[in-house]
């Protein structure tokens, strides 16, 4: 198998793409809403010059609450502003905000309120810090807390537009999944943002590749070389994983049969599973898995790591391959 | 109907449709023993619930709710209204029944209380007209109060917040990082208020976690700290009063009390924390005490 696809893949200048951080946008964004919704207050944790929202902080010093290393006060508080009132957006890295899962559940969740959690340096992209800080738990986590909705934007574009329709029309309890390193763009200037509203990037009806994150940038370089094999892959941006977009993904398993999803999580209760979950009960057809199994992540650079858990461009080609001839060996994933 | 604000030296009581001159201590004695009466019977009723942290904070309640806040049951969304959140959401009884007396929702529904089709949820819950916020989870009440206090500077509201705590429930670190939050912007807006009634689920809470000088940590922390007999009110209301006189900090009331306070076999015992009187001699007994019927 090669072992040079993660860092070509990773290179996507090589593969004319333009690549772009989506947690600039994310404080970019903060920052053009602030000046006009004046309701808009933003939380951080000893982290916003990483999750970018110290300029948020600069431009609206008023506005902007630096809570320390303490998740736990943080979303408390924002409890405490939403309730009156406020657009609340809170900040730090995925990995911790999974601390306060509790102050999540019964603090904002259960009283239902306009905290939008957008978290950055999720998923293994983290790279060199290592396990500790590659959370690939977070959206099975977040999914299961009633009221909360999930995205899990795939560039910069969808970033600015889910940032946008958080703070002009959607409503929290909102968790949006941002990662430390540039992706790909590959919206358009002008896409928009839909919850429950997924979007079809390449049209193929030999099988469907159900993507989340960057992994949908992977899984448009593999539809091109397994079209060379033969196989016409339809691959899906999932952004919204709660609420799911029934309706695309129940198509996709009724026009090609066959179903592969990717994500940068584990694949216990995170894309793959509800998919799997949706295709079950909806249109039963095969569906594979391709992302972190029950294993913790490892210091490394991002396109080592995906090659290390098999999930870069080539072995998604691979195991797409053995899926639609309906052979794949979760063995040589492991 | 809207009724002005502030009316000097009176209060709207919610019911009887009109102001009336402001509580006494003799009043507030009165509704305090009130409030007692409805949490038995509520736990009695619903066989479960937690009676000795509700009457532990009656008076505390009956000082707040009938006398300090600026509340208006019939606009409990006005934005200016003062907020409580009861951090130790299990004294739901006390609350719910402190709410009902004032006026917030009939006392009728208080029967209601953990049964199915009620919106008088085991623990606290915000679908009760008069409850700020859903609590249950310790712990979190205090940064929740942070928030609000908070959002009161941002726009620019004289309205206060209270927070109601357990001495078990400062085990908690959240609240450390709440009590950090409070000093850091200079929360004068903030009233925390201490039940500090040494008892907590498994028992006394000097087994339990020692909590050291509690008064002396929390001052540590930035906030000016008042020290009280929890149940005297003339000890009750004039440290609410001084709290609310507080210029540049936030404020937490230490109030000594007694878990149970006013039914002698439920006072300063554990095991009352979480149950309901054990049967109809238990509960006669706790109303005759309570100057019931």
């Amino acid at each position: 198998m090669s072992r040079n696809s993660g860092r070509q893949c990773w290179n996507w200048e090589a593969n004319e793409m333009a690549s772009e951080s989506l947690r600039e946008a994310y404080g970019d964004e903060l920052i053009r809403l602030g000046s006009k919704h004046r309701n808009l207050v933003v939380l951080d944790a000893d982290l916003s010059t990483s999750t970018k929202t110290a300029e948020f902080g600069k431009a609206f010093p008023d506005r902007f609450f630096n809570m320390g290393i303490a998740e736990q006060s943080m979303v408390e508080t924002a409890a405490g502003l939403a309730l009156s009132g406020k657009k609340v957006f809170a900040s730090t890295f995925a990995v911790f905000l999974t601390r306060t899962y509790e102050q999540m559940r019964q603090s904002v969740c259960y009283n239902n309120l306009d905290v939008n959690f957008v978290v950055t340096h999720a998923g293994i992209t983290v790279g060199e810090d290592g396990a500790t800080h590659q959370i690939v738990e977070d959206v099975g986590i977040m999914s299961g807390l009633p009221n909360m909705k999930v995205a899990v934007p795939v560039d910069s574009v969808e970033t600015r537009s889910v940032i946008d329709y958080l703070a002009e029309t959607g409503k929290g309890p909102y968790y949006v999944r941002l990662t430390r390193e540039k992706f790909p763009v590959i919206n358009d200037p002008g896409y928009e943002f839909r919850p429950g509203k997924a979007t079809i990037v390449r049209d193929g009806n030999d099988m469907a590749i159900i993507g989340m994150g960057v992994m949908v940038s992977f899984a448009m370089q593999a539809a091109e070389q397994l079209k060379s094999r033969g196989i016409d892959a339809r691959v899906i941006n999932m952004s919204s994983i709660k609420p799911l977009d029934r309706n695309t993904i129940l198509k996709a398993a009724r026009d090609t049969g066959k179903i592969v999803t990717v994500e940068e999580h584990s694949i216990y209760n995170g894309l793959g599973s509800r998919v799997a979950e949706t295709v079950g009960e909806g249109y039963p057809v095969p569906v594979w898995r391709l992302g972190m199994r029950d294993t913790f992540g490892k210091s490394g650079k991002s396109w080592e790591l995906f090659d290390y858990f098999h999930m870069g461009v080539d072995d998604m080609v691979k195991f797409a391959e053995a899926c639609f001839r309906e052979e794949p060996r979760y063995e040589d994933f492991p | 109907m809207v009724m002005p604000r502030h009316y000097r030296g009176m209060v709207w009581r919610g019911h009887g449709g009109k102001f009336m001159e402001q509580y006494t201590v003799s009043d507030l004695k009165n509704v305090a023993r009130n409030i007692r009466k409805k949490v038995i019977e509520m736990v009695y009723e619903a066989k479960s619930g937690h009676p000795g942290g509700s009457l532990s904070i009656a008076d505390i309640l009956a000082a707040l709710y009938f006398r300090e806040m600026n509340i208006d049951p019939l606009e409990p969304d006005d934005p200016d209204r003062d907020r409580l959140i009861m951090s130790k959401g299990h004294a739901s009884p006390g609350l719910y029944a402190t709410l009902a007396l004032r006026g917030f929702f009939p006392e009728s529904l208080l029967s209601g209380f953990r049964k199915l089709n009620s919106k008088l949820e085991g623990h606290v819950h915000r679908g009760v007209p008069g409850v700020e916020a859903s609590t249950g989870s310790l712990g979190q009440g205090l940064g929740i109060g942070v928030g609000i206090a908070l959002a009161a500077k941002l726009d620019k509201r004289d309205y206060r917040t209270f927070v109601i705590l357990g001495d078990g429930e400062i085990e908690e670190g959240s609240v450390w990082e709440s009590l950090m939050a409070g000093n850091k912007y200079r929360l004068n807006n903030l009233i925390a208020i201490l039940d500090r009634n040494g008892v907590q689920l498994d028992g006394y809470t000097k087994d339990i976690m020692p909590l050291g000088d509690i008064g002396k940590m929390v001052e540590s922390f930035g906030w000016k700290v008042l020290e009280i007999d929890g149940h005297d009110f003339d000890q009750i209301i004039p440290a609410i009063e001084e709290a609310k006189k507080s210029r540049d900090k936030p404020v937490f009331i230490l109030a000594h009390t007694v878990k149970g306070k006013g039914v002698s076999y439920m006072e300063n015992n554990p095991k009352y924390h979480g149950s309901p009187p054990a049967n109809e001699q238990e509960f006669r007994q706790a109303m005759l005490e309570l100057g019931g019927e």
